[in-house]
C-alpha cells in the first residue's frame, strides 16, 4: 500500500517534470512545473513530513509559480502566442550538460550520505524542534539566505526604479 | 471548566453523525463519519453562499435606497435558487480560441482548493474536520493555490481583458499574501502553536468572567486583526481591492469568457474563498468557537462560531456597499509601503509583548503603552510618510 502510494506519487512527479520540458508552450510547461510541485509536497506529505509539504506549496506552488508565471507574461513580446521555437543543437548540448551537472552534485551528495536503512520508527519532527533547529545550530545558514534574499529583493528594486524620462511626465 | 462545556447541545452533532454512521457496518464506519463531515462542510456552506449573495444584494440593495430583489418568494428568500436553477440551464460558450483544457479546469480548481482550506478550521469545541498540528500552514497553502486557478482562468480565454487580469491579480494576491501572513505570525508567537485548536484553547481565559481573552484584545492582536481584514479583503477578490474583476474596465476580467454554471462556480469559489478566511480571523483574533462571557458559556460553541463568522461577513459587505475601488498603483503602494512595515512592526510589537508577561502589575501599564505608542507611531509615521508627495493630482492634457 506505501509503496504503491510511492510509485504513483513518483510517477507523477517525473511525468510532469518530464511533459513540462517535452511541451513547446510555455505556460503549459509552466502550469505542469507546479504540478510537480504539488506532487514533491505530497511525497513529502507521503514520508510523514507535514511541515515540509504546506511549506512547499505555499512556497512553490503559491508564490514562486507566480513569479514564473509573471517572467513569462512580462518577457513575451506578443501577448497570446506563447509557443517557442525548437531550440538550436548548441543549446540542447548546454542543457543537457548543465542538467547532467546538477545530476552528477545531486548522485555525489545522495550516495555519500549515510543512509540508516535500520527499521527504527519514523522520528516526528514537531514545528517547534524545527524552529529551534533554524534559530540555534543552523542559524547561521539561516542569516546567510536571509541576507542572499535580501541582496535579492534590493537588486529588483534597485533595476525596477530605473527612472525613465517619459514617466515623469505622466506621473505628476 | 463549568457544566456547560459537555452539555448534550455541545455533542449534539456529533451524536447525530453517530446515529446515521450507526447504520452501517463497524468497518465502514470511520470512512462514513468523514464522509459526513465532508458533506454537511458542503451543504452548511453550500446554503451560506446561497443566502449570502442574498443578503448582499439585499443589504447593497438598502444602502443604495432601493429594495433588493423581493419578488421570489417571500421577501426574496428564494432568489438564490432561482438564479442557481437560471445559471444551471444557461448555455457553456468556450471561445473557439480559447485553451480548451485550462478554461475547464480553472474553475473546477479554484472551487477544489477553496473548499480544501475549511477542513481545518475549529466549527466548535468537539467540531474540528482535520486536527492538524500545523493546521495554520494547510489554511494558506491550499488557498495560495487559488491564485493559479485565477491565473488559468484569465489566460485560458485567450482575450486581452482576461490576460490583463490575470496579470492583475497575481500582482495583488502575492502583494497581499505578504500582510496577510505577516499579521497571524504574532498570533502562532503568543499561542505557540501552529495548530487552529489549540489557539482557540489558549483564547478561553477570562478575566472576571467578563473580559475574554482574545487576541484582538492587545494592541498587537488589534493591529493584527486590522492588517488580516484587509489582506482579507484583497485576497478574496473583494471590494475595494476588485481590480482582477473591474466590471467597469476589464469587462469581469479573468470571467469574461465564462458563462453558465462556470460563472456560477467562480462566484461560489469567491464566496467559499471570504468565509473561510473570515472563519480562520475568527479563530486567530476573535477566540474562535469560544462565549464572550463565561457565563454564556451554555449556548453552544458552534453558535458563537457562527455569529462571529456571519458578524465578519456583514462587515465585508458593508465594505463594499461604501468603499470606491483602488487604482493599480494604489494598490501596490498601500501593500508593500503601508501594510508589510506595519505588519512588521506589529511583529516586533508582539514580540516585545511576550516579553513582559511576567511583569508586575504597574509594569503592565507600560507594557500596553509602549505597544500602543510604538504601533500608533508607526502608524503615523507611515501614513504620512505614503501621503506625501501624492497631493492633489494635476491632469495634463494634450494642447488642443
Amino acid at each position: 500500500m506505501m509503496n504503491l502510494a510511492f510509485i504513483l506519487i513518483a510517477f507523477l512527479l517525473l511525468a510532469s517534470a518530464a511533459t513540462a520540458m517535452a511541451l513547446r508552450n510555455i505556460i503549459h510547461s509552466a502550469l505542469l512545473l507546479v504540478v510537480s510541485w504539488f506532487a514533491m509536497a505530497l511525497f513529502y506529505l507521503w514520508a510523514g513530513a507535514e511541515f515540509a509539504a504546506f511549506a512547499q506549496v505555499l512556497i512553490y506552488a503559491g508564490a514562486i509559480s507566480m513569479v514564473v508565471l509573471f517572467a513569462v507574461l512580462l518577457t513575451q513580446r506578443t501577448l497570446g502566442d506563447f509557443t517557442l521555437a525548437p531550440e538550436s543543437r548548441r543549446r540542447a548540448l548546454a542543457a543537457v550538460l548543465a542538467g547532467a551537472a546538477v545530476a552528477a552534485a545531486m548522485a555525489y551528495a545522495v550516495l555519500n550520505s549515510p543512509l540508516v536503512v535500520a527499521s527504527t520508527p519514523a522520528p516526528t519532527v514537531t514545528v517547534r524542534e524545527l524552529g529551534e533547529q533554524l534559530m540555534g545550530p543552523q542559524a547561521a545558514a539561516l542569516l546567510v539566505v536571509g541576507a542572499i534574499l535580501t541582496v535579492a529583493l534590493v537588486g529588483a528594486v534597485v533595476i525596477a526604479a530605473q527612472p525613465k524620462k517619459s514617466d515623469k511626465e505622466h506621473t505628476r | 471548566m463549568t457544566w456547560a462545556t459537555d452539555s448534550y447541545l455541545e455533542w449534539a452533532p456529533l451524536l447525530l453523525r453517530d446515529w446515521i454512521s450507526g447504520f452501517f457496518p463497524s468497518a465502514l464506519r470511520g470512512v462514513i463519519n468523514d464522509l459526513i463531515g465532508i458533506v454537511s462542510i458542503l451543504a452548511v456552506f453550500g446554503l451560506l453562499f446561497a443566502f449570502l449573495t442574498l443578503a448582499e444584494r439585499k443589504i447593497l440593495g438598502r444602502i443604495q435606497n432601493r429594495p433588493g430583489p423581493n419578488r421570489t418568494g417571500p421577501f426574496g428568500l428564494l432568489q438564490p435558487f432561482a438564479d442557481g436553477i437560471k445559471m444551471l440551464t444557461k448555455e457553456d460558450i468556450v471561445p473557439r480560441a480559447a485553451d480548451q483544457l485550462l478554461h475547464f479546469l480553472a474553475p473546477v480548481a479554484l472551487v477544489a482548493f477553496s473548499l480544501l482550506t475549511f477542513a481545518v478550521i475549529p466549527y466548535g469545541r468537539h467540531l474540528v474536520p482535520v486536527d492538524l498540528d500545523a493546521g495554520v500552514l494547510y489554511f494558506f497553502a491550499a488557498s495560495a493555490s487559488t491564485e493559479l486557478a485565477v491565473f488559468m482562468a484569465g489566460w485560458a480565454s485567450h482575450n486581452k481583458y482576461s490576460l490583463l487580469a490575470a496579470m492583475r491579480a497575481l500582482a495583488q494576491l502575492i502583494s497581499y499574501e505578504l500582510p496577510l501572513l505577516l499579521s497571524i505570525v504574532p498570533v502562532v508567537l503568543a499561542a505557540g502553536s501552529l495548530s487552529p485548536s489549540v489557539i482557540v484553547a489558549k483564547q478561553g481565559v477570562w478575566t472576571l468572567g467578563l473580559l475574554p481573552h482574545w487576541y484582538v484584545f492587545t494592541p498587537w492582536g488589534f493591529a493584527g486583526f486590522v492588517i488580516f481584514l484587509i489582506s482579507a479583503l484583497a485576497e478574496s477578490n473583494r471590494s475595494p481591492f476588485d481590480l482582477p474583476e473591474a466590471e467597469s474596465e476589464l469587462v469581469a476580467g479573468h470571467l469574461t469568457e465564462y458563462s453558465g454554471f462556470k460563472y456560477a462556480l467562480f462566484f461560489m469559489a469567491e464566496y467559499f474563498g471570504m468565509c473561510a478566511l473570515n472563519g480562520l480571523g475568527v479563530t486567530l483574533f476573535l477566540g474562535g468557537w469560544q462565549a464572550p462571557c463565561a457565563f454564556l458559556e451554555f449556548i453552544p460553541s458552534y453558535v458563537w462560531f457562527g455569529a462571529k463568522l456571519l458578524g465578519l461577513l456583514l462587515g465585508f459587505i458593508w465594505i463594499r456597499a461604501t468603499l470606491p475601488r483602488l487604482r493599480m498603483d494604489q494598490l501596490m503602494r498601500f501593500a508593500w509601503k503601508f501594510l508589510v512595515p506595519l505588519s512588521l512592526a506589529n511583529l516586533a510589537v508582539a514580540a516585545l509583548w511576550q516579553l513582559g508577561t511576567g511583569w508586575s502589575e504597574p509594569l503592565q501599564l507600560v507594557r500596553w503603552a509602549g505597544a500602543i505608542a510604538i504601533l500608533a507611531g508607526t502608524f503615523w509615521a507611515l501614513g504620512r510618510k505614503l501621503s506625501s508627495g501624492f497631493g492633489p493630482r494635476v491632469y495634463q492634457y494634450a494642447p488642443s
